[in-house]
């Protein structure tokens, strides 16, 4: 069975790019619009990664990386947070918030996929 | 969609381009200005980021060692000098210059880049490097050689619930070349006391790869400021350590920690195999131990299949001392010859089986000896290159040089010889076989002309090939040329072979017009005489209109023959065996028919022949039936009558000697078995001064 993996992005062009790239990986794919769309959809679903922004409205990317550890579902899922090389400080708040890896902006479909798989396994 | 976003990316960089070269400019009149260096800064890092984003790799990897030496200025760790200003002018119009190519995902010129790059970092390299977390001994990081580290990982017990599985990161190691894993399960608690939800185990890695350090580093990239994590180098495999005996298994473990120098030494007292001893006397664990012996297997392992795969280390000698050395062999041979006909002579089975056994080592002798000389002909193709590029440039002509079986080896001397020879054949086929581009591309061929060399072994020789795609040879020309120079008669009918053997006439050039490449009609014909005294033999295959194929033939070494050993009255003569066609009967007969010409006819064909007898004023009668050995020679066939055909014969040539320099005819000559002087026939120049004396 495919694996699932959520992309939670503010940005429309952004979470279609990741979701086109990890559909053509053979990976089904759950989009959500923000930190807070996503903890609602991750309550009621099994995902098996989660890739997330860090700069999103209502619920920010470190915010739902805790959340979401909370979560038994979540507890040891791969999160992926996208960075800007600038927010350096960013990436050790998530790191600290319970975040496996990052993903620094801007990326390519190659680069994602390669993060995917280190993850994944 | 992709296009559209590529296209608003070259157009953002160009105007980020010419605000770079202005930033620039007046960022050499005022260096501090903090400002200015922001903005060069800012326009490399828009550049960079997202020229990767729409698949600009080149412009984006180039981009970045611009933007981390402006990363230094801008941290005030390196000043800005008129050298760095003009680097990053320079480096600014090779951005340009790949974004003009193509779509920009051809990398423009590369050796502009390296020299660019080369340049920033020798200036960065001067200021001490930016303190990166010394998670990693300073070990040379050369990808390309096989080294082998010791990595010793050591996941955060929490790692699980950071959604990291360190299993993931083995499997990724595994994939960087040969590895050996030791899990370390000592602090893996009781049952009862564990915790599932944490990592109890680290892993020492034994892994030899070729993809440099920074790979390793990678795959921990997400885990290294969290775990323990040890890379050091064991072994490289250059060659520069292979002279080195493996680690001693206590070595290796004093050198990882695990046990001090005193315990070693204290263990050492004792005669027992070393790691039992070292865990009974409890200065280290069986674990470790075994990871230890993992360790030594592994580089063993490693280090034989290295050992195996190439010829290895070499050491240097003065090409004088192994001409020495081949001389004395040569001596050698003779003499064990001798010793075996006299063996063969008398009834003593103990003398008949020291012969045999000195006939079997003097053979191992005679090859290990003639292979020391031997060296891959790849060095001198590598030279070609650059001569095919840069002769194309001078014509115009856009042609690119392939090569094949560059690890062929041949004698020394001979590839000294050789390279004479194959640069006037190479000329030759880009000055007159590979037409100009356009003159390609109207006739239907692709833009680009190709020049192909190869070598292969084939048998006692080495066939070099020079083949290229051009306008091949027009038969015509070279006839009327030929008649023209008086090389050949109007009414000569000759073969396609011998047609085209006539280029190798002396004085016989096709070129319409000379160039300052070749074509001053001296070129041939040295060709061919370079290859006679190679003793090899050239060949030529041309199809108009499509491309020419020059085969040279080359004897492995010079120092040995493959001949065939012929009789005539009571002296011995020899035939270099690469050109002996076939050997054929000559009867009083067959004379009588042919009415005082020098001609035999053979399965319907006339082969002329040299009657040797007579050519070397042997007296004597003639046997009645006498043999002719055909050679082939410049594409034709000529006959050598001699009394009889002894057989093929292997022999090491001496040279005459400087009295005898002038003799023509005869290139040497060797002692057989029984002691008697076999002189080797200069086949070509005997047909060569034959013909000249008839004409």
């Amino acid at each position: 069975m495919a694996k699932v993996i959520m992309t939670a992005d503010d940005s429309a062009s952004v979470r279609q790019m990741v979701s086109f790239t990890l559909k053509q990986g053979g990976y089904e794919v759950v989009e959500a619009v923000d930190g807070k769309d996503a903890l609602q959809k991750l309550a009621g679903l099994k995902v098996d990664m989660l890739i997330t922004d860090l700069n999103m409205p209502n619920l920010d990317g470190i915010g739902l990386i805790k959340g979401a550890r909370a979560l038994v579902s979540c507890k040891f899922i791969p999160i992926i947070m996208l960075t800007t090389e600038s927010q350096d400080s960013r990436k050790q708040e998530g790191k600290a918030a319970g975040a496996t890896g990052w993903i620094v902006k801007p990326f390519k479909p190659e680069q994602l996929m390669a993060v995917v798989k280190k993850v994944l396994g | 969609m992709i296009d559209a976003h590529r296209q608003a990316f070259k157009e953002e960089a160009y105007e980020l381009l010419s605000e770079l070269e202005s930033s620039l400019l007046e960022l050499e009149e005022r260096p501090d200005d903090a400002d200015l260096i922001g903005r060069v800064f800012r326009a490399m890092h828009t550049i960079k980021g997202s020229g990767s984003m729409f698949g600009f790799d080149d412009i984006a990897k180039f981009t970045h060692e611009v933007e981390t030496t402006f990363d230094m200025v801008r941290n005030g760790k390196l000043q800005v000098t008129t050298t760095l200003v003009n680097l990053t002018l320079s480096a600014r119009d090779q951005i340009k210059s790949m974004l003009d190519d193509a779509d920009g995902a051809g990398g423009g010129d590369q050796a502009a880049s390296g020299r660019i790059i080369a340049g920033l970092r020798a200036l960065t390299a001067s200021v001490a490097p930016v303190s990166a977390p010394a998670l990693v001994q300073p070990v040379q990081d050369q990808a390309g050689v096989s080294v082998t580290y010791r990595i010793r990982f050591a996941p955060a017990s929490d790692t699980f619930s950071c959604g990291s599985n360190p299993l993931n990161l083995l499997a990724e190691l595994r994939d960087l070349g040969t590895c050996t894993v030791v899990a370390q399960t000592e602090a893996l608690p009781a049952l009862e006391e564990m915790e599932p939800e944490l990592c109890y185990v680290c892993w020492e890695v034994i892994l030899t790869t070729d993809q440099g350090l920074n790979a390793i580093r990678d795959v921990f990239i997400f885990v290294e400021d969290d775990c323990e994590l040890k890379i050091d180098l064991v072994a490289r495999h250059d060659g520069s350590s292979s002279q080195e005996g493996y680690k001693k298994l206590g070595e290796i473990l004093l050198e990882r920690g695990d046990i001090s120098a005193e315990e070693m030494k204290e263990v050492l007292a004792q005669q027992k195999r070393f790691g039992e001893l070292a865990v009974t006397h409890g200065v280290t664990t069986e674990n470790k131990v075994e990871s230890a012996l993992a360790e030594q297997r592994h580089v063993q392992a490693v280090r034989q299949e290295k050992q195996n795969a190439e010829v290895g280390n070499s050491i240097r000698v003065p090409a004088e001392r192994l001409d020495v050395l081949v001389n004395l062999v040569g001596e050698l041979v003779t003499v064990q010859a001798r010793l075996s006909q006299t063996a063969a002579g008398r009834a003593d089975a103990e003398l008949a089986a020291i012969a045999e056994e000195v006939e079997r080592l003097t053979g191992e002798l005679r090859d290990s000896a003639l292979n020391i000389r031997m060296l891959p002909i790849g060095s001198t193709f590598s030279k070609f290159k650059r001569l095919v590029r840069d002769l194309s440039c001078e014509l115009g002509k856009e042609i690119e040089m392939t090569t094949d079986g560059a690890e062929t080896e041949l004698d020394k001397t001979v590839i000294e010889k050789l390279n004479d020879p194959l640069v006037h054949l190479i000329r030759n086929s880009i000055d007159h076989g590979v037409e100009l581009p356009e003159v390609r591309v109207a006739a239907g061929k692709p833009r680009f002309g190709t020049v192909h060399l190869s070598a292969v072994h084939s048998g006692d020789s080495v066939l070099i090939t020079i083949k290229d795609d051009g306008a091949g040879l027009d038969k015509e020309a070279i006839r009327a040329k030929a008649i023209e120079r008086g090389i050949i008669t109007a009414a000569a009918e000759l073969s396609e072979k011998e047609l085209f053997a006539l280029i190798f006439a002396p004085g016989f050039s096709t070129a319409k017009k000379v160039s300052s490449v070749s074509g001053r009609g001296v070129g041939m014909d040295v060709v061919k005489r370079a290859i006679d005294q190679l003793r090899g033999t050239i060949e030529i295959a041309s199809v108009h209109g499509e491309g020419t194929r020059i085969m040279v033939r080359i004897p492995l070494t010079l120092a040995i023959i493959e001949s065939l050993l012929v009789r005539i009255g009571r002296d011995f003569f020899m035939l270099p065996l690469s050109l002996v066609d076939e050997c054929v009967e000559l009867t009083r007969e067959d004379v009588a028919r042919a009415h005082g010409h020098n001609l035999a006819s053979v399965r319907d064909h006339l082969v002329p022949y040299i009657p040797l007898r007579e050519r070397f004023l042997i007296k004597g009668e003639h046997p009645d039936i006498e043999q002719i050995v055909i050679t082939e020679v410049n594409g034709a066939r000529v006959g050598f009558v001699v009394d009889q055909v002894i057989g093929e014969h292997q022999t090491v040539i001496k040279s005459l000697g400087r009295a005898y320099r002038n003799v023509e005819g005869i290139s040497g000559a060797t002692i057989l078995g029984d002691g008697s002087v076999a002189l080797i026939l200069d086949v070509p120049k005997l047909v060569q001064s034959v013909e000249a004396e008839a004409a």
